[in-house]
């Protein structure tokens, strides 16, 4: 190793080292300990020596409901990934091909906005909204006054609008960001090829987006299928999910180590999917 | 092959006036250069032609055809970008066959022509390679492929080659002259650079503030530029300022030079008293150490001399004027800085230019 390589390697460590070291006392040892904690027989806030079991991950596979409780999660975290990317893409390529100057800032202001509210205030926001009589009820009333009143609070369409709302943003922003760094002159290539509007984009700008399709899908995918608050506020009985469970074994019934390891199937059943996801994701991508 | 006509094409953007009446034919199966510099309407005229830039007056006739109403990917045109413009994410084989494809033709068909035209830019082998792993030669041979794989009717070149080193540029110039012969396909392409539109083209318009200055083969608007512009655009020239004192019956005139010394030279009309510019290329001048000013021959001070391998050049105080010359170095030696030197011209080599 020369003077230089070492210099070098002195250099990445101070400029990665403190991230790094703020990642791991943030996420890895508190991960670590919820980790330990999923194998105990007992809560950690009782006062008596715990033992370690697997009882809590029999539990899962025992009890039906758990694992139905996970396939709604998934579900959820799909229609919800979908809904964003159906409403997101639209607006991204809006925002990085057609719309120049002033206007673009303007947009990005109102796509950026949601960020700026507490999310908690916003959930609960959409209960004015959706609950019968509520604005929405209100709005459709003056269009067509005979219509029947929309219903929507504490059902599974709310709770799917609330988290589109919330992680709309992300799937802007992250498609925006890949659409932007298309070259024009590729579109102009393709079209001066002898490609019409569909077959550009579903042949050319599409395929060199995807990376941002896929940023964006697992940026929401992965907290929505978690999700709780939601679920909880704007979904009542109807929109159960594992992670109100898991809130539930923390909160309610203190019983922190099921909690955990219903966590840790959840997380491990996200790196699943991705696992499975990479690498026909990557064969796409390739030469981008 | 086709004809490409443009007729007084304007555009213009805001306060900028990017063509100004351009009006220029393009003949079948040439090769033609639109040089200028940056800003001058060139490119703009390239983007009218493609169907990117709209005219807000003015037509662009293809095959006789006017294509005004008809979008870019109708016009059935091969269009190739300073940045190539590759489709990063398909294969070589994939980017050439990309404008077949869309033209809904046969799978065999597709396959056999992109091959063919493969070869015709020597890149057989190469089919599964993405474009990030190529060369920029390479690249720019997929990129020439891809525009005519589908047969144009027309080949648009903006800048080709303006992104590769001056070997390669020099190794594609004939590549790209070659294959152009080959196919027989109307060319035009943009550049800036004066050399690379003398070697390649059949024929060059000069533009400055959108419009044309002067059209032609590039030896006629090399040894004949018409304007103070076009003359210093393409190549160098030395400029003198005379006034005309007769007129004298074979067509020549004499003039009096602002440095001194009195030339002789054909101008396009004129009469006895009037000023004119005249334009003198620097390897037309002869320098020597002997010798009169007189008719086409005046008296001089060399400044400075740059040696350069094959020819030298010199800068020699003429009057209150730098004028330069180029000299082959055949086995004279050099003149050293200081000497006092005649240069002289013929007269056919003065052309009269507009300031």
């Amino acid at each position: 190793m020369t003077v230089a390589d070492r210099r070098n390697r002195g250099t990445i460590l101070a400029l990665t080292g403190p991230a790094y070291l703020w990642l791991t006392a943030t996420i890895f040892l508190p991960l670590s300990a919820m980790l330990y904690c999923s194998f105990l027989d007992k809560s950690p806030l009782v006062p008596q020596p715990a033992s370690l079991t697997l009882r809590h991950y029999a539990a899962f596979i025992e009890k039906p409901v758990y694992q139905q409780l996970m396939l709604w999660s998934l579900e959820l975290g799909a229609i919800v990934t979908i809904c964003c990317l159906l409403i997101g893409y639209p607006a991204a390529l809006a925002l990085a091909k057609v719309i120049k100057g002033r206007w673009r800032e303007a947009m990005f202001l109102m796509v950026v906005l949601p960020f700026w509210s507490n999310a908690l205030v916003r959930t609960f926001s959409w209960t004015m909204v959706l609950r019968p009589g509520g604005l929405a009820d209100q709005a459709i009333h003056v269009v067509a006054p005979g219509a029947p009143a929309l219903n929507l609070l504490y059902s599974y369409p709310a709770v799917v609008i609330g988290l589109v709302h919330s992680y709309l943003p992300y799937m802007i922003l992250t498609c925006y960001i890949s659409l932007q760094a298309i070259d024009d002159s590729v579109i102009e290539a393709a079209r001066s090829l002898g490609a019409r509007s569909w077959a550009l984009f579903r042949r050319v700008v599409f395929p060199m987006s995807l990376p941002g399709v896929l940023a964006g899908s697992a940026l929401i995918f992965v907290p929505a299928v978690g999700s709780f608050m939601e679920p909880r506020i704007l979904g009542g009985t109807k929109g159960a999910t594992l992670g109100m469970a898991v809130e539930e074994q923390f909160t309610v019934t203190a019983n922190w180590p099921f909690g955990a390891a219903l966590s840790f199937l959840m997380l491990g059943a996200v790196l699943l999917i991705c696992l499975v996801l990479y690498p026909p994701a990557r064969k796409r991508m390739e030469g981008l | 092959m086709s004809a490409v006509v443009v007729t007084d094409a304007v555009k213009r953007y805001d306060a900028v006036t990017a063509l100004d009446g351009v009006t220029i034919t393009f003949r079948e199966g040439e090769l033609f250069g639109l040089l200028g510099p940056s800003g001058s309407g060139k490119t703009t005229l390239l983007r009218a032609i493609a169907g990117f830039v709209t005219l807000d007056r003015g037509q662009v006739l293809i095959d006789g055809q006017n294509v005004g109403g008809v979008p870019v990917h109708a016009r059935n045109i091969g269009m190739m970008f300073q940045s190539y413009a590759l489709f990063p994410h398909m294969s070589v084989a994939e980017n050439v066959a990309f404008g077949l494809e869309v033209r809904g033709r046969p799978r065999e068909e597709v396959a056999r022509r992109v091959q063919e035209a493969l070869a015709m830019v020597r890149l057989g082998g190469l089919e599964q390679r993405k474009p990030k792993q190529l060369s920029g030669g390479q690249q720019q041979r997929v990129a020439l492929a891809r525009a005519l794989v589908t047969r144009p009717k027309v080949l648009l070149l903006d800048e080709p080659l303006g992104a590769l080193d001056r070997h390669l540029r020099q190794e594609m110039q004939v590549e790209l002259r070659r294959i152009q012969r080959q196919v027989g396909i109307t060319t035009i392409f943009v550049t800036h650079d004066q050399e690379e539109a003398l070697t390649l083209s059949d024929r060059i318009a000069i533009f400055d503030f959108g419009r044309v200055i002067q059209e032609g083969a590039p030896m006629e608007v090399y040894e004949r530029p018409v304007t103070k512009f076009a003359a210093g655009f393409l190549g160098e020239a030395n400029f003198l300022h005379g006034r005309v004192t007769s007129l004298e019956p074979g067509g020549l005139a004499r003039v009096a030079l602002e440095i001194g010394g009195a030339a002789s030279c054909r101008l396009k009309g004129g009469q006895v008293g009037q000023s004119v510019l005249l334009a003198l290329r620097p390897e037309k001048i002869t320098l020597s150490t002997e010798g009169e000013a007189g008719m086409n021959a005046v008296r001089g001070n060399v400044l400075d001399v740059v040696f350069s391998g094959n020819s030298t050049t010199y800068r020699v105080a003429v009057g209150e004027q730098v004028m330069t010359l180029f000299r082959q170095n055949l086995s004279q030696g050099t003149v050293a800085p200081g000497s006092d030197v005649v240069l002289s011209w013929s007269s056919d080599h003065l052309v009269q230019v507009t300031p």
